[in-house]
């Protein structure tokens, strides 16, 4: 498949036309959609009308986006006018929403052409696309197995050729674990890089849009769109898009790199070796490794299990039958909320609602979301002292390749103890990205994980970019 | 922390989100809810005296704006979407009155 830089200047140059980009794109989900699951809702006369409407712009002479004519997925939590946004939840379907989220606005300004929602854990909830109302998506790469989750339809819509690009969102791992099973680069931009507007809240402090693609490259050039400050969301960075693009090339000679025991400790002897093997891959290209030790991560997860469904529980509180989306009629409104939740939420989410709700209430704040919050304190302390000596770190994304459907859903912990790795991220707000490193399993791709400090993304794509060199994509 | 979770605590926290669960589901329910309540007990291990408590990674400070009338979303179309709606409002099924 083409890169979404080589579409856009096929398009700007009128070697292609976006219309003509759309339609392939159209071609191959109509072929592979119905097996795979990817797309929930495929926008097809929309996706018409922008790109039509971008050949008449070039027609006229006037000047092209970056992203011009680039068919792009975007995961079903994303608001777009008038196109169906159901949060993989029955209590949200057949929902159209009044207004854009600020990413899409950006994209369609860059000349970006939204084809369609794809599938996710319901309301993000989960690791393996599995918990969706709809049905679970299956991987591209081997559709007996899970592309991850939660924003697994994003991800198995670039793996499958759907689109060059798309975007999710990651509040605990759900771009960088699909991103490592499906054999692409996933980004967890720094908490208030990318504006919130129009994601429907998970978890508020935790919750960042990214980039899924097949390059480096693509995935720096999406995400320099859709950041920047946005006045309608208060935790946004006060700061415009850092340059990304610009720096891919940098390298990582002179740069320390620490490798964590913590974040490749239990994973599968494949997956550990590849980490090793992108260790030396750095070293060669001149950075300097360190092993360093950080044991507070081993405690994340236990925190980010209570305070994301703690925050769950408060933003979910809006779904109850009165402004937008199922209604189950009742006596009373009591009544009436009572049997629209119980009918519109599944069970992953009725479980971190009430566990959540258990977490916030009066007897046992303090012992639970308190402490947890105490947790998330040592964990930013813990990342601070080991970016005093060192400018990235190194681990896993994930314990193992894509796994078969329901290998992890006996119980909850199970799957939950799949995000060790990534959600010590979410907690402290940083940036890190997955990027495809070797192979494991059945063939299956791996993918490495690389972390930095706040609004480090441009180091981490350069580093990123000289694995994908070393791993043989030049 | 606490002692475990218990069948009644699992009813109460269904009622207070407003969920009903099935005999079997408060079962199920309490069992894996009590599985993550467990794993959360590694957190005792540490000494969290004195470590003070982080709800927002950058600390953020609260964010206004200019006292300034713009446009908002546009009233019909908001309310288009809702389940029910009667001039101009969201309508919703009896709120006071008699006990059922």
């Amino acid at each position: 498949m083409r890169s979404a830089a080589q579409i856009a200047a096929d398009v700007r140059s009128g070697a292609s036309s976006a219309r003509a980009e759309l339609e392939l794109s159209l071609e191959v989900i109509a072929r592979r959609n119905e097996e795979l699951n990817v797309f929930l809702h495929v926008d097809e006369a929309g996706a018409r009308a922008v790109a039509d409407a971008i050949d008449e712009k070039r027609s006229r002479g006037e000047a092209l986006g970056p992203l011009a004519g680039v068919p792009i997925a975007l995961k079903d939590n994303l608001c777009q006018v008038g196109v169906p946004t159901t949060c993989s939840s029955r209590i949200l379907e057949g929902w159209r929403p009044p207004y854009n989220a600020t990413v899409v606005d950006r994209l369609l300004a860059a000349g970006a052409v939204p084809v369609g929602k794809t599938n996710l854990d319901e309301f993000a909830m989960g690791s393996s696309t599995e918990n969706s109302a709809f049905g679970p998506t299956r991987n591209p790469l081997d559709p007996s197995r899970v592309p991850g989750g939660s924003s697994g339809g994003s991800a198995a819509a670039v793996a499958a050729g759907m689109t060059s690009i798309s975007l999710g969102s990651d509040t605990g791992g759900s771009i960088r674990q699909p991103a490592a099973l499906c054999g692409l680069v996933g980004v967890k931009p720094t908490y208030g890089m990318v504006s919130r507007y129009g994601l429907i809240a998970f978890a508020s402090s935790l919750d960042q849009i990214g980039p899924f693609a097949h390059s480096v490259a693509d995935a720096a050039l999406v995400l320099e769109v859709v950041a920047g400050h946005d006045p309608r969301d208060s935790t946004s960075l006060p700061e415009p898009a850092p340059a990304l693009v610009a720096h891919v090339n940098d390298g990582v000679a002179g740069k320390k790199v620490g490798l964590v025991r913590e974040l490749v400790e239990g994973a599968d002897e494949s997956v550990v070796a590849a980490v090793r093997a992108a260790a030396d891959a750095l070293s060669d290209a001149g950075a300097e490794i360190v092993e360093l030790s950080i044991p507070e991560l081993a405690l994340t997860l236990s925190a980010y299990y209570l305070i994301a469904p703690a925050e769950a529980s408060s933003n979910l509180a809006r779904f109850d039958g009165v402004r937008y989306g199922l209604r189950v009629d009742a006596e009373d409104v009591t009544a009436m909320m009572e049997a629209t939740r119980t009918a519109g939420f599944g069970a992953e989410v009725k479980r971190r609602i009430m566990l959540g709700t258990y977490a916030l209430s009066a007897g046992y704040y303090d012992a639970y979301y308190g402490q947890a919050l105490k947790v998330r304190t040592l964990t930013i302390q813990a990342f601070d002292a080991a970016y005093e000596r060192v400018d990235l770190l190194l681990g896993a994304t994930t314990p193992g390749v894509a796994f078969a459907f329901g290998a992890k859903t006996a119980d909850p912990m199970t799957m939950y103890l799949n995000d060790v790795f990534t959600i010590p991220t979410n907690l402290a707000g940083h940036p890190a990205l997955s990027v495809p490193f070797g192979t494991g399993e059945a063939g299956l791709p791996i993918g490495v994980q690389l972390l930095g400090p706040g609004r480090s993304e441009a180091q981490l794509f350069a580093a990123a970019r000289v694995l994908e060199i070393a791993d043989g994509r030049p | 922390m606490s002692d475990a979770l218990s069948r009644d605590d699992v009813a109460k926290v269904a009622r207070l989100a407003r969920l009903s669960l099935s005999p079997e589901e408060l079962d199920l329910f309490t069992e894996q809810l009590g599985q993550v309540l467990e794993h959360a007990r590694d957190m005792n291990s540490l000494d969290l005296s004195g470590v003070v408590a982080t709800a927002h990674p950058f600390g953020l400070t609260n964010v206004v704006r200019a006292d300034v009338v713009e446009p908002s979303l546009d009233r019909d179309a908001v309310l288009a979407e809702a389940p029910d709606a009667r001039d101009h409002r969201f309508a919703v099924p009896r709120i006071l009155g008699e006990a059922p």
